[in-house]
């Protein structure tokens, strides 16, 4: 009795041993495939923030094991959190800046480029506004608060509205060196903290203006012709429209062959990368 | 009987009486020792407050302090004067300028524009409540406007920027819905449960001896309660008004929505349908992505400062009189 107790609980034993031994091997395994490290974290601009996290999702299911984190605080943070080595991918709505990139060299921490996307910075008005087409030099006027009338400009007579997005956002740098050429905004000019309020106020504003991405532009606001050209996809990827700017993630150094950070990157080459790049309203760098 | 009675509780009362009147030695020392842990670790518990008190003004000050102090004292004088007299708040430029003024008066402004409205309704709720409206129907106000308290403010925020902004703009035909007449409305909105409940309980702390005798002399209820009852209160309703001034003073997540974020001050002075720039909404609005130690921000401490220093007169104040209040209630 006392025996037959004692060998069924070494068999258990056996079991457990067999079993985790087995556990092990096969998250070794797991962790072979996709490289040395099974998490990765993802931070920066809240531009690129909706293609992060829709390539999270996607991995997910492609590599059950790995957890991955995207938080949005914005491309200045990116680049910090890239340089301190609290992410292992950097996402970007403009290139590193000097000061940015000279700080991380120092870090032993070389970024590296990979652009995923094109996004166009669209200036919009309320679809009411009979104004069609402004040039970049009129965009500038009005936020240095010369032009206050939308009459000014050959709209109706209705006091402009400007409003910007806050001034440590990727969307407001761009904006800042392409239309307004570093030139101060006026004290005027309201800020608003993402592109979703910014959308929100121009629809429910009808003397506003306001700049977004590509991809919160919709019926319920308008995007002017800047410089004659109207902001579209093709537009967009060739550059033509003026106040276009390529996405970027940036890793530290190109990511070993293989392993998921490379995964990560390059994934806006496959067919299924292409298509969420274009889900989320920016225009996949393609030459077809 | 009613002797034998109590002799019986006696008896009962000693019996339950089981511990001996004498502690030895070890005992004494165990008590003592006890009460005394007790004691500090009590002071300790609530020392850890007062401490987190301390330890914010020094790390605001101590994080502030890169910003003013620029080696020489007249560099240092001239930057605290600017950055008290200028308007021109450009942190991102490349000539980085840090004026405070248009965010302080952008502040004061939608304080003030939210006591005009939440210090009357405040009150006249407070006296209604106290004063007027029968019991049955106060107990079931007061929890309605405690709810009020509860509500979050990104609740309110929300409803200021997609409700109110529209509706100012198709109503008064103001070209931008968010502006200082908005925010210091939600404001208003969110201070009046504060207002009401201090104000309330010092109205009703006035005895009911005091508004007898206003009755015994004639008085109407109008006349006791205004000549009688809100002077009696007076400091209790002072320090209610300064309280409410403090929620609407820190608010943060509503004029980040709904205040236009614009940096400059109102022109003319009485245009409420301007966007103004208070300075809770620039803290939360930049230092997110503000790289630690820069210049841009320290400036952000700085304006934490003031705030931190606004507020903490303001308590001052409401204290004083709270405490001016209770010695008051005492001697009556």
């Amino acid at each position: 009795m006392r025996n037959d107790e004692q060998s069924r609980s070494r068999t258990f034993l056996g079991v457990l041993l067999l079993c985790s031994t087995f556990t092990g091997l096969t998250l070794l395994g797991a962790s072979r495939v996709i490289g040395a490290d099974s998490s990765l974290t993802i931070e920066g601009s809240t531009t690129v923030g909706p293609i992060g996290d829709a390539f999270a999702e996607a991995f997910k299911s492609m590599y059950p094991g790995v957890s991955i984190t995207v938080s949005k605080t914005g491309s200045g943070d990116g680049a910090a959190a890239l340089v301190d080595g609290r992410c292992q991918v950097a996402m970007m709505s403009r290139f590193m800046k000097e000061i940015e990139f000279k700080k991380a060299v120092v870090n032993n921490v070389f970024p590296v480029a990979h652009v995923v996307g094109m996004d166009g910075v669209c200036i919009i008005v309320h679809p009411s506004n009979p104004v069609q087409e402004l040039t970049a030099a009129q965009v500038r006027s009005i936020y240095k608060g010369e032009v206050t009338n939308w009459s000014q400009v050959g709209g109706p007579n209705i006091p402009v509205v400007p409003i910007s997005r806050d001034t440590s956002s990727g969307t407001y740098e761009t904006f800042h060196e392409m239309v307004m050429k570093k030139e101060k905004m006026a004290s005027g000019v309201e800020y608003v903290s993402s592109n979703p309020q910014a959308h929100a106020r121009v629809s429910t504003t009808q003397g506003a203006i306001a700049y977004v991405g590509l991809g919160f532009v919709d019926n319920k606001v308008r995007a002017l012709r800047i410089d004659g050209v109207q902001p579209n996809r093709s537009t967009i990827a060739k550059g033509i429209y003026p106040v276009s700017r390529p996405l970027f993630l940036f890793t530290n150094g190109y990511p070993q062959l293989g392993s998921i950070v490379h995964a990560f990157v390059t994934f806006y080459l496959s067919e299924k990368g292409q298509d969420i790049v274009q889900s989320k309203g920016f225009v996949p760098l393609t030459n077809y | 009987m009613t002797q034998e009675t109590k002799t019986a509780t006696n008896i009962s009362a000693a019996a339950e009486f089981t511990r001996p009147l004498l502690l030895t030695p070890a005992e004494d020392l165990r008590g003592y020792v006890l009460g005394y842990t007790g004691r500090g670790l009590t002071l300790l518990i609530t020392f850890v407050s007062v401490m987190a008190v301390f330890l914010i003004f020094l790390f605001v000050i101590r994080e502030t302090v890169p910003f003013i102090w620029l080696d020489t004292l007249k560099a240092s004088v001239a930057r605290l004067h600017h950055f008290l007299s200028s308007s021109e708040w450009y942190p991102q430029a490349d000539e980085a300028e840090f004026g405070a003024r248009a965010l302080i008066v952008g502040s004061l402004y939608v304080t003030f524009a939210a006591l005009i409205v939440a210090v009357p309704v405040g009150l006249i709720s407070a006296v209604f409540l106290s004063d007027i409206a029968p019991f049955k129907l106060r107990q079931i106000i007061k929890p309605v406007i405690e709810l009020l308290a509860a509500i979050p403010s990104v609740a309110y925020g929300f409803f200021a920027i997609i409700v109110v902004a529209p509706w100012l703009q198709r109503v008064f035909g103001f070209p931008t819905g968010a502006n200082i007449l908005n925010v210091s409305m939600i404001l208003a909105l969110m201070a009046v449960p504060t207002i009401i409940s201090v104000a309330e309980d010092s109205l009703s702390a006035i005895g009911r001896e005091i508004r007898e005798a206003s009755y015994g002399l004639g008085a109407t209820r109008a006349e006791t309660i205004l000549r009688v009852v809100i002077p009696a209160a007076h400091s209790g309703i002072i320090a209610a008004v300064i309280l409410g001034m403090m929620r609407a003073i820190g608010e943060t997540m509503v004029v980040l929505m709904a205040a236009g974020m614009a940096a400059q001050i109102p022109s003319p002075w009485w245009n409420l349908s301007q966007s103004v720039r208070p300075m809770t909404a620039t803290i939360a609005q930049e230092m997110g992505e503000t790289p630690k130690g820069s210049e841009h921000y320290f400036a952000l401490f700085a304006v934490g400062l003031v705030l931190l220093v606004f507020t903490f007169m303001l308590n001052m104040i409401s204290q004083a009189f709270l405490v001016r209040f209770r010695r008051k209630g005492q001697q009556a």
